[in-house]
C-alpha cells in the first residue's frame, strides 16, 4: 500500500476546498441609542440571552436590559483598599516598631498618627490598581481580534453607529427567525457575522 | 420672564452668588440670543454653550479623531517642539552637569539648603491638580462642562507631576540612590523612616502619578478604538488597535469601564486632595518660622487648583484657537474656569491674610519677625511682586469681559502662573534665610544651572504635551458624544 503510493511520481492536484466560515452570530445596526436600548430590551423578553449590544458611548441600563449580571468592579475594589491599608499599616509597624527600631523624641514605636498618610495612600493605590485590573479582566482584554470586527459596518461603532448582535449558539437563534426578529425593530441594516 | 430679568439684574451686582447661581442652575437655564455677543446667553448674561449647537457624533468624532491622524498644522506643531526640545535639551545638559558635579552647582547652602529645586517641585505638582480637580471632582459634581477638556488636563496632570517627581530626586545629591526611599527588604536590614514626612511624600506622589496614569488611560481606551476605526494606513492601525488593547465599545465593555470610572474618581476625590496636603506637611511639620502652620495643607491645596487652573488655560486658549475647537472648548467652558480661579484665587489671599494675622496675634517674636522680613527684608521686593501677579492682577476676572476674552484670560492666567511660582519661592527660600538664630541667617541667589533647570523643565513638560497632542485624541469623543446625546435627550 504503502509502496504503491510512493511509486507514484506525479501527484494529482490537491482539490482545496475553501471552508464557509462558521456563522458568528446575526448583527443589526441602529441610529439612535435608545432605539437600540428599545431592541435589546425585546430581543431579551423575545428569549434571547448569548447576545451583546455595541456602542460609540455608555447607554444608560443597556447592559441590564441584555441581562448582564451587576459589574463585580466595585467588589474587587473594595477587597484592593483593604488589602492596601492593612497591609500599609502592617508594613509600617513592623518596619518601625519591630525590624528596625528607631526611638524618635521618646515617642511610642507604634507611633499610629504618623501611620495614616501612607496608610491612606496605599489603601487608594492598591483599591484603584485592582479596579483597574479588574476592568482588563472582566473584559477580557487584550484582545485585538474579534469576530464583530468582520461586519464592515462595525467601524462606525466607534464613532455614530450602534450595533446589536445576537451570537449564533443562542439556543434560540435561528437563521431565518432571528434576521426576521431583528429586521422588525427598526434596524438600518442586518447582516451575518461570519467568525 | 421681565421679572426674572429684573432679579437677574439686581442678582449680576453681587458677583460671587450670581457664580453660585450660574453653577446650581446650570441645565435648566433657558438660553437667548445676544444682540452685543457672538454666543447665545443665559438670563445672567452668561455663555450657554457647552457644546456647539450643530455637533453630531460623526461630526465631534471626525474632527477630534482628525487632529491625530490627519495632524493639522505641522509646521506649527515642528516649530513649537523644536523649541520645547531646545530646552529640554537644556535639562539634559543641566542634569548631566548636576550628576557629574553635584548639588553644589546650585544656588543652595545651609541655611537655605531647598532653593529651585523644592520651589520647582510644589510649582509643578500643584499645576497637575487642577486635572484631577477638573476629570474626578467635577466628574463626581456632574459639572457637564468638564467634558471637553478633563483628557487635556489630565494628560497635563501627568506631565506636570512627571517633572514635580524629577526634582526632589535630583535634589537628593545621590540621585542613583533613589530606591532608598522605598520600603524593600534590603541586606542591610534599613527601612525608610515612615514617620517622616518626607517618606510620606514618595508614597503620595507616585500613588498621585499611578492613580492619574491609569484613570488617564482607561479613559483614552474608547477614542483610541476610534482613532484605529477611522485610521487609513495599515500602521496606524496596528498602533492605535494595539494601544485601546481591541476595545469595541460592547455592552459589557462599557459596563465595567463606567463602573470602574467612576470609583477612579471617587477614589481620586480624596487623593488629590491628600497630595498637596502631604506636600504642605513637608513644610508645616518642621519647627521653621513661617512654615510651621496649620493652614498650610487647605492654602496649599487652593493654591494648587488656582495655579493648576491658570495653566489650563495658558495651554488650552492657543490650542483652541490653533485647532479651531472653539465648537467644543466653548467660551462658556472658559467662563467657568476663570471663576474657578477666581475663588480659589480668593481662598489663596486668605490664606496670606491668615498668615499675618496669626504671625500677629500668636506674639511669637520669631513668627512676627519672619512676617516683617518676607515684606519688608531682603526678599521683599519679590513678596509685593508676588501680591501683585497672585492677587491684585487676578481681581481682573470679576470683569465678564476679560472672562470670556481669550486674550485677556491668556494673560491673568499667565500672570497667576509666575505669581504661584513666586509663592512657593518666598515660602521655601524666605522663611529659610532667616531662622532663629541671626548667626545663621544667609542669602540665596540662583545661579544659571538653578535658572536652566526650571526651564529645562518646561520644556520637557511641553514637549511631552505636543507628542501627547500629536498622537492621542485631546478631547473626550466618548464624553463629547455623551453630551450630544443628553442634549438631544434635553437634559441640557
Amino acid at each position: 500500500m504503502i509502496q504503491e503510493k510512493l511509486s507514484v511520481t506525479t501527484l494529482p492536484e490537491p482539490e482545496i476546498e475553501y471552508e464557509e466560515p462558521a456563522l458568528f452570530g446575526m448583527m443589526a445596526e441602529f441610529e439612535e441609542h435608545e432605539e437600540l436600548l428599545k431592541a435589546a430590551r425585546q430581543a431579551y423578553s423575545e428569549g434571547y440571552r448569548r447576545m451583546d449590544a455595541y456602542s460609540p458611548f455608555p447607554v444608560e441600563g443597556l447592559a441590564e436590559a441584555l441581562g448582564h449580571e451587576a459589574s463585580p468592579i466595585p467588589l474587587f475594589t473594595l477587597a484592593g483598599g483593604i488589602i492596601g491599608g492593612l497591609g500599609a499599616y502592617f508594613m509600617e509597624w513592623i518596619a518601625m516598631a519591630k525590624l528596625y527600631p528607631l526611638n524618635v523624641g521618646g515617642r511610642p514605636m507604634n507611633s499610629w498618627p504618623n501611620f495614616i498618610p501612607v496608610t491612606f495612600e496605599l489603601t487608594v493605590l492598591i483599591a484603584s490598581v485592582s479596579a483597574f485590573i479588574g476592568v482588563f479582566l472582566m473584559c477580557r482584554l487584550p484582545h485585538p481580534h474579534h469576530p464583530v470586527f468582520n461586519v464592515p459596518e462595525f467601524d462606525r461603532a466607534s464613532s455614530e453607529r450602534f450595533f446589536l448582535c445576537i451570537e449564533a449558539d443562542d439556543p434560540k437563534f435561528e437563521l431565518s427567525e432571528t434576521r426576521k426578529f431583528l429586521e422588525g425593530l427598526k434596524a438600518v441594516k442586518v447582516t451575518e457575522v461570519k467568525e | 420672564m421681565l421679572s426674572l430679568r429684573c432679579l437677574a439684574f439686581n442678582v449680576r451686582r453681587s458677583m460671587f452668588l450670581s457664580i453660585l447661581i450660574m453653577e446650581t442652575i446650570q441645565g435648566s437655564e433657558p438660553r437667548m440670543p445676544d444682540p452685543d455677543k457672538p454666543y447665545p446667553v443665559t438670563v445672567l448674561g452668561y455663555p450657554a454653550e457647552m457644546i456647539g449647537p450643530k455637533e453630531t457624533y460623526a461630526r465631534v468624532s471626525e474632527q477630534i479623531a482628525g487632529i491625530p491622524l490627519k495632524h493639522p498644522h505641522p509646521k506649527f506643531w515642528l516649530i513649537a517642539f523644536a523649541l520645547a526640545g531646545a530646552m529640554f535639551l537644556l535639562f539634559c545638559i543641566a542634569v548631566g552637569y548636576l550628576l557629574y558635579r553635584g548639588v553644589g552647582i546650585w544656588g543652595i547652602n545651609i541655611p537655605i539648603a531647598w532653593g529651585f529645586a523644592i520651589t520647582n517641585f510644589v510649582w509643578w505638582i500643584g499645576i497637575g491638580h487642577a486635572g484631577t480637580f477638573i476629570s474626578a471632582i467635577l466628574l463626581l459634581l456632574h459639572q457637564k462642562w468638564r467634558t471637553t477638556i478633563n483628557r487635556f488636563t489630565e494628560a497635563m496632570t501627568l506631565f506636570a507631576v512627571m517633572c514635580a517627581g524629577l526634582f526632589p530626586l535630583l535634589h537628593l545629591g545621590r540621585p542613583w540612590v533613589f530606591f532608598w526611599l522605598l520600603p524593600y527588604p534590603d541586606t542591610m536590614s534599613l527601612w525608610p523612616q515612615f514617620r517622616s514626612p518626607l517618606v510620606w511624600d514618595v508614597f503620595a506622589v507616585s500613588t498621585y502619578f499611578l492613580v492619574s496614569l491609569m484613570f488617564w488611560y482607561l479613559g483614552v481606551m474608547p477614542d483610541l478604538a476610534t482613532v484605529r476605526d477611522k485610521a487609513k494606513t495599515k500602521w496606524k492601525k496596528i498602533i492605535y488597535g494595539m494601544s485601546c488593547l481591541g476595545w469595541r465599545g460592547s455592552a459589557r465593555h462599557w459596563q465595567h469601564h463606567q463602573s470602574a470610572y467612576l470609583l477612579l474618581g471617587g477614589l481620586a476625590t480624596p487623593l488629590v486632595l491628600s497630595v498637596h496636603s502631604v506636600v504642605s506637611f513637608d513644610f508645616s511639620v518642621a519647627q521653621l518660622p513661617g512654615w510651621h502652620s496649620t493652614l498650610f495643607p487647605p492654602y496649599f491645596v487652593a493654591g494648587a487648583i488656582y495655579s493648576g487652573f491658570a495653566m489650563v488655560l495658558n495651554l488650552l486658549i492657543p490650542i483652541r484657537r490653533l485647532y479651531g475647537l472653539q465648537n467644543l472648548i466653548t467660551t462658556r467652558t472658559l467662563n467657568n474656569m476663570a471663576c474657578v480661579m477666581l475663588v480659589t484665587g480668593w481662598m489663596v489671599i486668605y490664606g496670606y491674610i491668615m498668615e499675618a494675622f496669626m504671625a500677629w496675634y500668636s506674639n511669637d517674636p520669631f513668627e512676627k519677625h519672619m512676617m516683617w522680613d518676607r515684606a519688608f527684608g531682603a526678599y521683599g521686593w519679590v513678596f509685593w511682586g508676588l501680591m501683585t501677579l497672585n492677587c491684585v492682577i487676578p481681581q481682573l476676572l470679576w470683569s465678564r469681559r476679560v472672562r470670556t476674552n481669550g486674550l485677556y484670560l491668556f494673560l491673568v492666567a499667565l500672570s497667576v502662573n509666575v505669581g504661584m511660582w513666586v509663592e512657593r519661592f518666598v515660602i521655601v527660600v524666605q522663611s529659610l534665610h532667616h531662622d532663629f538664630v541671626p548667626s545663621s541667617w544667609k542669602m540665596y541667589y540662583p545661579t544659571k544651572w538653578d535658572v536652566f533647570t526650571l526651564l529645562g523643565s518646561i520644556g520637557l513638560f511641553l514637549m511631552l504635551l505636543l507628542l501627547f497632542i500629536r498622537y492621542v485624541p485631546m478631547i473626550s469623543i466618548t464624553e463629547s458624544r455623551e453630551l450630544i446625546a443628553q442634549r438631544k435627550e434635553g437634559q441640557l
